[in-house]
């Protein structure tokens, strides 16, 4: 049986737990940000766009020989979903296209450049299977040094300019009476956004990034009322979840995101039930105080 | 109370010029001139749709001109930098973000500069404008909780937080309850008594009929009016419920 101190020591955990640990106090500090400007689903269409990255990298690495093949494919995720986030951003500001549309076809766009691109590069959509959905075999210490990089960005931006991206998230039109770079800000959001997708999809997958972003700060609004108390509680969750999940694939054999993902989704349901029970026993406080015996 | 109704020879704090501004493809401001002077406090009437929320967007610089100018404390509104000095009200503010922020994080947001940095400093002078506006007891509940009232006089702390010398509002008295009414109406009139410039749009004159000292009337993106609030011009109540004389206290808020 394997001890806690097994897994911190072992080669091939040591890195997935550092990255889990990271992944767990970023995805939960964009999330917030993304559910106060109504953005939920951004994750997810950056997610399917560095997809088209992951193959771009791949077919880069194929041209110039790169060992391993996909030794691009981080770099070129992070690429695609720079730039997609910031063609989200021109959408939303231009106002040409409604942003669900531009969303989908961010959606659908990413899925499809990412199987077309890979077959080009000479691999085939398995090989895109890892990033999809996750995976902790892979992880190179490359990944560790790009994954330690993104996220201090992501932690300094959106916790160091914390006020600065409540007020702008929090109502527009007052930031921008108030002289706040309403535009530079909401661009930052979508960066961060796009290296918190970049630094999760090794081990949490593409397509499951998004939730552990938006699910942790659903659990966190369940427990506690405030924009500060949301974001630390969602921090809290994103670790237990992250780590929890990552622990459990090491005694279990099973995919690490999709377990992440459940986690997180498990501790919203248990976050509901105390909600309802607290709601129960306020209401029944109140109806004994209005009916003293 | 100080009533500064003579011009002075100061610089306007808000000097529009010939303002044309179109929302997507309809004009909504045609060559409107407004000028604010220091101490004054000024209405901003109309009917829905007349640009009276459109005009003060532009004041603030929340929007641009097509043609014409803006000048906020004598600078092009687009390149002021006396943000302190500026207090601003949007219309249905408390609307805005997607996770309930408490009253105090709100109003936290309308500090600028090295006050907002502090913590404790900041909780200091956020926590005393909430009991300025009489929520000093709900300073932790959220804003998406409390009544219209409550939300607006949150938005007012926002606003006031920084201690600017121009106050802007956006329909103040919109869905607010009596009791809210008067004692925003009773801030504004302290605020104006210390000299704050105010500009404010509203529905009716209702509570600060007293205390305009003077009144803009726009209607379809034009000044018709701009003078005397009693001298304003008092268009058919069939075509425009909102000119007309103002009703008993309250009395509207079921309409």
């Amino acid at each position: 049986m394997l001890t806690p101190w097994d897994l911190l020591t072992s080669d091939i955990m040591r890195y997935p737990l550092i990255i889990a640990v990271l992944i767990g106090l970023t995805a939960p500090i964009v999330g917030t940000y993304l559910v106060q400007r109504r953005l939920s689903l951004l994750g997810d269409g950056l997610g399917h766009v560095a997809l088209t990255g992951v193959a771009m990298g791949w077919l880069v690495g194929a041209w110039v020989s790169t060992t391993p093949h996909d030794a691009l494919a981080i770099p070129g995720a992070l690429t695609a979903s720079v730039l997609g986030a910031l063609a989200i951003e021109y959408v939303r500001e231009v106002g040409h296209t409604s942003r669900d549309v531009a969303l989908a076809i961010l959606f659908y766009g990413g899925i499809a450049g990412g199987v077309v691109i890979i077959q080009l590069a000479g691999g085939t959509s398995q090989n895109l299977m890892a990033y999809l959905f996750g995976s902790i075999s892979t992880v190179t210490s490359s990944d560790l040094g790009i994954t330690v990089v993104l996220a201090a960005i992501v932690l300094a931006v959106g916790i160091g300019l914390r006020g600065l991206l409540f007020a702008v998230t929090g109502d527009e039109e007052f930031a921008r009476a108030s002289g706040l770079p309403v535009r530079a800000t909401n661009l930052l959001i979508v960066v961060i956004a796009a290296l918190t997708v970049t630094l999760a999809m090794r081990i949490v997958g593409a397509l499951m990034v998004s939730a552990l972003m938006i699910v942790p700060v659903a659990t966190a609004q369940t427990l506690v009322i405030g924009f500060n108390r949301t974001m630390r509680w969602a921090m809290m969750v994103g670790l237990v979840c992250s780590l929890g999940g990552l622990v459990l694939t090491a005694y279990v054999n099973l995919p690490p995101g999709g377990v992440i993902v459940l986690l997180a989704i498990g501790m919203y349901v248990v976050g509901v039930a105390v909600r309802a029970v607290r709601e129960r026993v306020r209401a029944h406080r109140a109806q004994e105080v209005e009916a003293p015996a | 109370m100080s009533r500064p109704d003579d011009a002075t020879p100061q610089t306007p704090v808000v000097d529009v010029r010939s303002a044309v501004v179109t929302l997507g493809s309809q004009r909504v401001l045609h060559s409107v001139d407004l000028e604010v002077r220091p101490g004054e406090l000024v209405a901003l009437l109309g009917a829905n749709g007349s640009g009276k929320s459109t005009l003060l967007r532009t004041v603030v610089g929340a929007l641009g001109l097509d043609s014409g100018s803006a000048r906020l404390f004598g600078h092009d509104v687009s390149r002021h930098r006396a943000h302190q000095q500026l207090g601003y009200v949007p219309q249905h503010a408390a609307e805005s973000g997607n996770i309930p922020a408490t009253a105090r994080e709100t109003v936290a947001t309308g500090l600028l500069g090295p006050r907002a940095w502090f913590p404790r400093a900041r909780d200091l002078r956020v926590d005393a404008l909430l009991s300025d506006v009489g929520l000093s007891g709900l300073a932790d509940r959220p804003v998406t909780a409390m009544s219209g009232g409550q939300r607006q006089r949150v938005m007012i702390a926002r606003a006031l937080v920084r201690g600017p010398s121009f106050l802007v509002l956006d329909e103040p008295f919109s869905g607010v309850d009596i009791a809210s009414r008067e004692l925003i109406a009773g801030i504004f009139r302290r605020l104006h008594s210390r000299g704050t410039t105010i500009l404010v749009v509203l529905h009716d004159l209702g509570e600060l009929e007293d205390d305009i000292t003077r009144a803009v009337v726009l209607d379809e993106g034009r000044v018709i009016h701009d003078g005397p609030p009693s001298q304003r011009p008092r268009l058919d109540p069939g075509h425009d419920h909102e000119l007309r004389p103002v009703p008993a206290l309250g009395q509207e808020l079921d309409s």
